[in-house]
């Protein structure tokens, strides 16, 4: 495991301008790290939509979709990181959708780097909610029954 | 928006939910000419003539959780502030081009961040969109196409990240080399476990 960091943090030591180099470096990178099998059913996996619309690239949400595409994979989580778009909660950006095997989509708004990373250690990994969870099914007390 | 990559990302999603299979991102600079360019083209659906002739209007939109698209608006807003303009040409089933001329000289144009950083979330969430992005500067061109490369690195997907960090890094050397400007390549979140 310390081999392997080692290496992750050495990697970029010489300069990709190419595609030749590219392909050079995906040897590279095959040979050094276990290949994941892409799951071929989204309903499987982890499914993490981030609302790319003007008011969530405006807040945001480029640096928390680069964030979850990037620390699911190094922290092994099976999931798929997609864009969607305005979800109506513009007074929340970032938002972003989270939906586990089996469950009901939930959607958090508010979302820097500190709770994306809580989303996944506690909600994602564990089932724990986090702060933040826009109540989309939300029922005001004089419409219940 | 304070980078024109955030707006080229803004306009995309326009192109995404066109439907389109192929995305051309082309910028021209031409500092002898005063001129930053900024050409988007898609093959998507199009737009109908009723809401192309307004469709720069913050209150069109065809989205139906809101009222507002402020896309377009946005962009325009920014060309015309450095005495530039945006044209839009679009057809019914064939496609559209969105056309944004800005001074590249004008103290009020936007750098343009983070292209390459852009460029990757679009592949990593779009397996399906050839997106082709075109730089020309006084100093050369560079050219990139995500199905080729795919065809090149014989890959069914770009979906992996450390691949798609080396084809952001590799997008972000040939732009130093043309010296393109305003151009930001951020260093990556590094969370060493």
């Amino acid at each position: 495991m310390l081999k392997l960091k080692l290496n992750l943090t050495n990697k970029r030591m010489s300069k990709i301008t190419s595609l030749a180099d590219l392909k050079k470096r995906r040897e590279e990178l095959k040979s050094g790290l276990d290949i994941r099998v892409k799951a071929i059913d989204p309903e499987s996996v982890v499914q993490v939509k981030v609302a790319m619309a003007t008011c969530g690239i405006a807040s945001g949400a480029k640096t928390v979709m680069e964030f979850f595409l990037e620390q699911l994979e190094r922290r092994n989580v099976a999931a798929v990181v997609t864009q969607t778009g305005c979800m109506g909660y513009c007074y929340a950006e970032p938002t972003i959708e989270v939906k586990l095997p089996g469950q009901d989509p939930v959607v958090f708004g508010f979302v820097d780097l500190k709770r994306a990373d809580q989303i996944i250690e506690k909600y994602i990994k564990t089932g724990e909610l986090v702060d933040g969870i826009i109540p989309v099914n939300y029922q005001t007390i004089d419409l219940k029954e | 928006m304070k980078e024109l990559s955030l707006n080229i990302l803004d306009i995309v999603q326009n192109s995404i939910r066109a439907e389109a299979a192929e995305i051309s991102i082309m910028i021209n600079e031409s500092l002898s000419g005063d001129l930053y360019q900024i050409i988007i083209k898609d093959n998507g659906r199009g737009i109908p003539d009723e809401i192309l002739r307004n469709v720069t209007d913050p209150f069109v939109t065809t989205r139906t959780k809101r009222r507002m698209g402020l896309g377009l608006s946005l962009l325009k807003y920014h060309a015309e502030l450095t005495g530039g303009a945006m044209e839009i040409i679009s057809n019914v089933g064939k496609g559209t081009e969105v056309i944004v001329n800005f001074s590249f000289s004008h103290i009020d144009r936007q750098p343009l961040g983070d292209i390459a950083g852009i460029l990757v979330i679009l592949m990593a969430s779009n397996q399906d969109i050839n997106f082709i992005y075109t730089h020309k500067t006084e100093y050369g061109e560079y050219r990139f196409s995500s199905e080729e490369t795919k065809e090149y690195l014989e890959v069914a997907a770009l979906n992996e990240m450390n691949l798609l960090e080396e084809i952001g890094w590799m997008i972000g050397e040939n732009l130093k080399e043309i010296k393109v400007s305003g151009f930001e390549l951020r260093e990556r979140n590094r969370v060493i476990l």
